[in-house]
């Protein structure tokens, strides 16, 4: 990530020393993930918002949905599109300006995770085949950056979509037109959950926070459906996993994902 | 996703694929070292009716000067796609896929490289799509790869790099443009072939658990093929014989 900041080698050693005892620095188990906690309607403009909190990263994601034309290979489906932005304010070293390409990634990871499981059932979506489609826009701000933000922006955009409502439009004169005071909720197929896991050494923690994203060789985020399948996949940082890593890691974010999804489920409206 | 629906016949019920090809075949790919003169290193590959030129500057002053880091070199990565790469015109600008797919080639290279040789000076490496049929970023890494040796960076190993996916419920390897389309997942994958350790990996569509143990497989076989492919364009750049 850009923001995190230089980690003092005092530091690094103490994280490596205590993986070595299978220790982490802020006293979790290694496949421990932080608190999370999910608001939701916290933005009433919004069609559907949610604040999210894990550990000291907080991100707040509105929902805003409105017709748009549908992708051109794509006419007989909505649209859904994604955004994430680190906020000036969310760390000292967080800048305003055009995304770099961490942040691009960020968000490009955090739509892949909802789009490839089929979330939102796009086809639903559809006011006139081919001319006009409900569009669905998850914008993400990270307010507060304590690492893995790949994770917070997922459970906060999967937490506001599944809490939106999504106005009624027909279509008069080939112009989509708002049906006051009738309002849907969203075609929900499933429930993906991203767990991002770091490789420090031999070790693999999951849900790692600033310090440790800061001194992790390889990351990995594994994106799960309801049905324990996985949906989507991003390796990154300077070094590899082997196999066997690989499959510990598809193993830990099925079994955790179950654990979060039922949180998440609660911001079903 | 379910796939995009399609007449497309994906797999016959003699398991041959679209293009011909059984599920756990590659398309052709030939590769070819040093195609270009003024960069230190340089690949052409063709995967398929990929068409991709890979070139490789450095180590090399860095600019600007604050990107420079005392204890090691830097990897930086531009992955391109010409206008005329695609059915319909691309816009030259760099595109935000562009610009995620340069950062995953630039951090499944960064194993390999020994950058901690050369601190405070930049390793470029500059891809540029020609002509795209699906599985670019796997070609692209391929090639730059090649460019990397080529140019006599020192490496500790190769990373070749090859997909795997499913396309009607059968775990495949290379996944072309139609498959990617029209498939259920595309799992794009690099891979370091002596040192045993994934470098590039992810996914797009559904798999279960045993599914992805079967593509993660099927995917590390594919790179070892291409691993071959790329030793004897090095050789074949290298000594006058090919090597023998």
């Amino acid at each position: 990530m850009t923001s995190t900041s230089i980690l003092d080698q005092l530091k690094r050693n103490k994280i490596h020393d205590l993986l070595e005892k299978g220790e982490r620095f802020d006293g979790r188990r290694l496949d421990e993930p932080r608190p999370l906690t999910i608001e939701t309607g916290i933005i009433p403009k919004a069609d559907g918002s949610a604040r999210v909190r894990l550990g000291d990263t907080e991100v707040v994601t509105g929902v805003k949905i409105q017709p748009d034309k549908p992708f051109p290979d794509m006419g007989d489906k909505g649209i859904f599109i994604c955004t994430a932005e680190i906020l000036p304010l969310a760390h000292p070293t967080a800048e305003p300006g055009p995304p770099g390409e961490d942040v691009i990634e960020l968000a490009r990871v955090v739509d892949r995770g909802i789009r490839e499981s089929g979330m939102i059932d796009l086809s639903q979506l559809v006011l006139q085949k081919d001319k006009s489609v409900i569009g669905i826009f998850a914008d993400n701000s990270v307010t507060d950056h304590d690492g893995n933000l790949f994770d917070a922006c997922a459970y906060a955009s999967t937490a506001a979509i599944l809490s939106c409502k999504i106005p009624k439009w027909e279509m008069k004169d080939d112009v989509p037109t708002l049906v006051e005071g009738q309002k849907s909720s969203p075609p929900i197929t499933t429930i993906p959950v991203s767990i991002t896991m770091a490789r420090i050494g031999d070790h693999i923690i999951v849900d790692p926070n600033a310090d440790e994203w800061a001194c992790m060789d390889a990351r990995i985020t594994i994106t799960t459906n309801s049905n324990g399948s996985i949906c989507a996949l991003q390796k990154g940082g300077d070094d590899g996993f082997t196999v066997e890593q690989l499959f510990k890691c598809s193993e830990l974010a099925i079994s955790i994902g179950a654990k979060i999804r039922k949180q998440i489920e609660q911001a079903r409206g | 996703m379910g796939g995009r629906e399609s007449d497309l016949v994906l797999l016959d019920e003699n398991g041959i694929r679209c293009d011909g090809r059984r599920v756990d075949e590659t398309r052709k790919i030939s590769i070819k070292a040093g195609v270009l003169k003024n960069a230190n290193g340089s690949a052409y590959i063709e995967f398929g009716d990929n068409k991709i030129l890979a070139g490789v500057f450095g180590p090399r002053d860095v600019h600007p000067k604050h990107m420079a880091d005392t204890d090691t070199g830097i990897l930086r990565c531009r992955y391109h796609m010409s206008p005329f790469s695609v059915g319909e015109r691309k816009n030259p600008a760099p595109s935000r896929r562009e610009i995620e797919i340069g950062k995953v080639i630039k951090e499944a290279l960064r194993p390999a490289v020994m950058l901690e040789k050369f601190p405070r000076t930049a390793v470029d490496v500059f891809v540029e799509v020609l002509q795209a049929d699906g599985g670019t970023r796997c070609a692209a890494l391929d090639a730059a790869s090649v460019a990397l040796a080529d140019a006599g960076i020192p490496m500790r190993d190769m990373v070749s790099a090859c997909a795997a996916g499913k396309v009607a419920d059968t775990i495949i390897l290379d996944v072309n443009n139609e498959e990617d389309q029209a498939g259920q997942a595309d799992m794009p994958m690099g891979y370091m072939p002596n040192l045993k350790k994934i470098t590039l990996l992810q996914l797009d569509g559904v798999l279960t658990p045993d599914e992805f143990k079967k593509c993660v497989e099927t995917g590390i076989e594919g790179c070892k093929l291409v691993y071959e492919i790329q030793k004897q364009a090095l050789k074949d750049k290298f000594f006058a014989n090919g090597g023998e």
